[in-house]
């Protein structure tokens, strides 16, 4: 009989604030993160919005200080993850060597993992072009000549250290002193569901007790947004657009997803181990499903058309749960809005649910704060995780004229009986993800 | 509950020295070197000018469909042959009921190469419309939308590979990407065989695919120091244990295995190659730029994939033999790898570590980086399966911090029943496998 697995703590930033509490006070009130970019004047990008994280948000404030010499070697996705993982720590009342002013650490160091999803790091644009502009030649041409013998020269010797994707889990496995087992899986949006699948096989085999887990990405950088818009999931946009209303989950009239920069790291805990120190349990994991599933015959690639990747996903999730879809009180879709996502996404709820699904509440997260790359599906656990702890739904913005009759349509919160929540994850690259939370009574 | 059995079936190789399994692993025995001056782009002025390229090879040889493959970046290449040759010798290829949403796929593959001059116009374009102070947004994106080619971007993104296999090969299953450095391929097939202990597929495919042999990546090593700089023949610059080695030789290539279920094998009677018995993963948690110098986090990997396959590193076989008969080596021909990894050899096996012989491969193709581990645990099927263990080349001046069997500089034969194998990430993800001789179910 493997171990049950169960969420304790959430490390949530996003452009709604830093903490799950700041996330669930925003979704509950239906605000938006979505404005004009910030970190860089996008005005003649054929997109122009985005949800950033608030920029007086300092790393330094979330690092011992015996560990603040590192944050120069951290880009802006190593940051959010650190930044994430600290409020995940606190949120789960533990102590590590990181955070607790040296008391002793609630687990073993060899008992806690760490498995953070990341993505495609871009290097800093100004960094890397003082060192292009150094390695011109007469005519002002690049040479790769003057590259090898001076440009790279001003690069810092860590620059490569600063960009690896599993810089991200490094980080926190020195800061949190987690010596268990560690990975880094970067599979786009659906890395941080996939993440948190992969602690939960950790915890059930016994290899940790508790794993820092989910995924944390920036594409708000000008190659990063470029690229994210060629996936064919952003909408394109003009600075005249309102950007709060441009995002719409399964609209009729839907023209793409807006990107948002983010980290959830969740504190992934045996059941066991959190029943015993008093733990607060946000929900369980009772399934988890995952597969591949794509068209690679156009360019960029796209989800497959007739959704049943993810269906078979949702039903392996629900085998893993030992429960029928009838069970499903409520689902966090990917819900991006950009079209052909949201008509896959549908056709694979279709596909399990039937029926029933116009009478299934889908929490859409994406108007608020945008499609948070690899950060997007565990930010969706995390939001799982707080309708489940709270009973409640959050309040939902987007469009008024939903596809087939979705329960997708703006609302304002509501209160809710919620004994198991679906999280579906996917998206760019076919990976799907499906991970069914369940409500944890404590026993008397 | 006992765990599921799980065996190869295929294995499938693109190397600097070739590729194919025989071929590579010919070259391998006699102590080839893949190394040579770099050719992919102009390194003339950089300090290392030397690698192991994949060379001579056309990826479409392997494909049903180039055309659906046509934007896979050199990453994905590697990728997409080694899977399939490893897809060709499991039978899976040619086996009618076959279940596809029972066959998953965990790669440890590497990002795709940037398109480096794309990005070198745009950003220039950027700096000089501001007059050198920084890059300016607009001026970027005009330049951009000239050079930037939409799928030399996005094929970028490290779950590519994923998707092309899976589309070559029609498999549906669990499909996970991880990328821990130079660990990633080693830790992809112990989480691949997890997910078959666990229940959730019968089959996977798993590996990883690599390449930094492209101006960023090469600098970014230079700048750390971690590449050889030496400046006499390539062929002798990987130098794994010598007291003489000043850093890695950069490498590339993808190796794959299929791992399935004992009874799914049996079920539609494969050729078992060997069978995977242990996996052990730990972080350092000790420095971003150095390793653990007691190896710590080495030992806690191999001794919690030791114990998986429920062997005591100290307890001798009935016939006086250590328990592990080879080891293939991290290896990389740093100075800090080698002698750590080492010392965690010796932390782990004690008294008996002399006795058993430990060899890098990086010594004759380089490192591979993500795929590394792939390769050498094929190499370690391959000590099993044909009794020779390939040699550490370069290996003249022995490091008194270095003071194992390493199989200096010539091939040897011998009885191999369990192989271990090693790989350590920078930034200190550790993972270990330990494979065995099929012995019948």
């Amino acid at each position: 009989m493997s171990r049950e697995v169960a969420i304790t703590g959430l490390g949530v930033v996003t452009g709604l604030g830093i903490g799950g509490e700041a996330l669930w006070e925003g979704l509950l009130a239906g605000r938006s993160a979505i404005g004009p970019v910030r970190q860089f004047d996008a005005s003649a990008f054929p997109f122009n919005f985005a949800s950033e994280v608030d920029p007086a948000v300092s790393v330094r404030d979330y690092v011992p200080k015996t560990y603040r010499k590192a944050v120069k070697v951290m880009c802006r996705d190593v940051e959010l993850a650190v930044i994430g993982a600290a409020r995940a720590v606190e949120d789960a009342r533990m102590v590590t060597k990181g955070l607790g002013d040296g008391a002793a650490p609630t687990f073993a160091p060899n008992r806690v993992g760490c498995q953070i999803g990341a993505g495609l790091i871009v290097a800093e644009i100004n960094e890397l072009t003082t060192a292009f502009a150094k390695a011109r030649d007469e005519s002002s041409a690049f040479s790769m000549k003057r590259w090898g013998g001076e440009g790279m020269n001003e690069l810092t010797p860590l620059w490569l250290l600063k960009y690896l994707p599993n810089m991200l889990a490094c980080h926190v496995t020195i800061i949190h002193d987690c010596q268990g087992p560690s990975n880094t899986i970067t599979c786009g949006e659906a890395s941080g569901a996939l993440s948190i699948g992969e602690s939960r096989r950790v915890i059930e085999r016994g290899d940790a007790d508790v794993c820092f887990s989910g995924g944390a990405e920036s594409k708000i950088n000008m190659l990063g947004l470029l690229r994210q818009f060629h996936t064919g999931m952003i909408a394109a946009t003009s600075p005249d657009m309102d950007p709060q209303r441009v995002v719409a989950p399964f609209g009729a009239e839907a023209s793409g997803s807006l990107p948002g920069e983010g980290a959830a790291i969740l504190m992934i805990e045996s059941l066991d181990t959190a029943t015993k120190r008093g733990a607060r349990v946000y929900a369980t994991i009772a399934g988890f499903g995952a597969t591949q599933s794509a068209d690679l015959s156009v360019c960029p690639p796209r989800p497959d058309s007739g959704g049943e990747g993810l269906a078979d996903a949702i039903r392996q999730a629900l085998g893993d749960a030992s429960i029928d879809a009838e069970a499903i009180d409520a689902i966090v879709p990917l819900g991006c809005g950009a079209p052909e996502y949201d008509a896959a996404e549908a056709a694979a709820l279709r596909r399990v649910f039937g029926a029933r699904l116009a009478r299934i509440p889908l929490v859409t997260t994406k108007p608020n704060i945008g499609l948070c790359a690899a950060a997007a599906s565990a930010i969706d656990v995390a939001v799982g995780a707080l309708c489940v702890l709270n009973q409640s739904l959050p309040a939902r913005l987007g469009a008024a004229e939903c596809l087939d009759g979705l329960d997708a349509a703006p609302t304002g919160q509501r209160d809710a009986r919620l004994e198991h929540v679906l999280v579906c994850g996917s998206g760019f690259g076919g990976q799907n993800t499906a991970i069914i939370l369940k409500r944890h009574r404590r026993s008397a | 509950m006992s765990k599921r059995r799980v065996v190869i079936t295929g294995m499938g190789w693109v190397t600097p020295l070739g590729h194919g399994i025989d071929a590579v692993w010919e070259r391998l025995v006699k102590g080839e070197s893949g190394v040579d001056r770099i050719t992919r782009f102009d390194a003339e002025t950089f300090p290392t000018t030397f690698a192991a390229e994949v060379r001579d090879y056309d990826y479409r040889q392997f494909l049903r469909d180039p055309k659906l493959h046509e934007h896979a970046r050199l990453n994905t290449q590697y990728a997409l042959g080694a899977a399939v040759q490893a897809w060709r010798q499991s039978g899976l290829d040619r086996f009618a009921n076959l279940n596809r949403r029972r066959v998953g796929i965990y790669l440890g593959a590497g990002e795709g190469p940037p398109a480096f001059e794309s990005s070198v116009k745009s950003n220039l374009a950027g700096w000089e419309a501001s007059g050198g102070q920084s890059v300016d947004a607009k001026a970027w994106i005009a330049a951009a939308r000239e050079h930037i080619v939409m799928h030399e971007e996005v094929e970028q993104e490290a779950n590519m590979p994923l998707l092309h296999i899976s589309q070559e090969l029609g498999v549906r299953g669990p499909a996970y990407n991880c990328l821990t450095a130079c660990a990633a391929s080693t830790q992809a097939v112990g989480e691949g065989m997890e997910i078959i202990r666990r229940g959730d597929a019968d089959v996977m495919v798993a590996g990883g695919a690599h390449t930094m042999l492209h101006p960023l990546g090469v600098t970014g090593f230079n700048r750390l120091t971690a590449l050889s700089t030496r400046r006499d023949s390539p062929q002798s610059a990987s130098r794994p244990f010598d007291l003489s080695r000043d850093g890695f030789v950069m490498g590339e290539g993808s190796g794959m295995i299929i791992i399935e279920t004992l009874e799914h094998a049996l079920a539609r009677g494969a050729t078992i190659l060997a069978e995977l018995i242990g996996f052990g993963s730990s972080a350092d948690a000790f420095r971003i730029t150095d390793i653990q110098p007691e190896g710590l986090g080495a030992r806690a990997a191999m001794l919690e994939a030791l114990n998986d396959a429920g062997i005591d590193p100290h307890e001798r076989l009935p016939d006086g033999r250590p328990p592990i008969h080879y080891i293939s080596a991290h290896g990389t021909g740093t100075q800090e790898n080698d002698s750590i990894e080492t010392r965690a050899v010796k932390g782990v096996f004690g008294d008996l570590a002399p006795e058993i012989p430990v060899s890098s491969i990086k010594s004759m193709m380089g490192h591979l980086i993500a795929a590394a581990g792939a390769v050498e645990l094929i190499t370690c099927i391959q000590a099993i399966r044909t009794g020779w263990l390939p040699p550490t080349m370069n290996l003249k001046t022995p490091d008194p911090a270095c003071d194992l069997d390493y199989v200096a500089n010539r091939s040897r034969r011998a009885a191999v029943d369990v192989a271990l194998s090693n790989s350590f990430g920078f930034g200190g993800q550790n993972d270990t496998l330990v494979v065995k001789r099929f012995a019948g179910a």
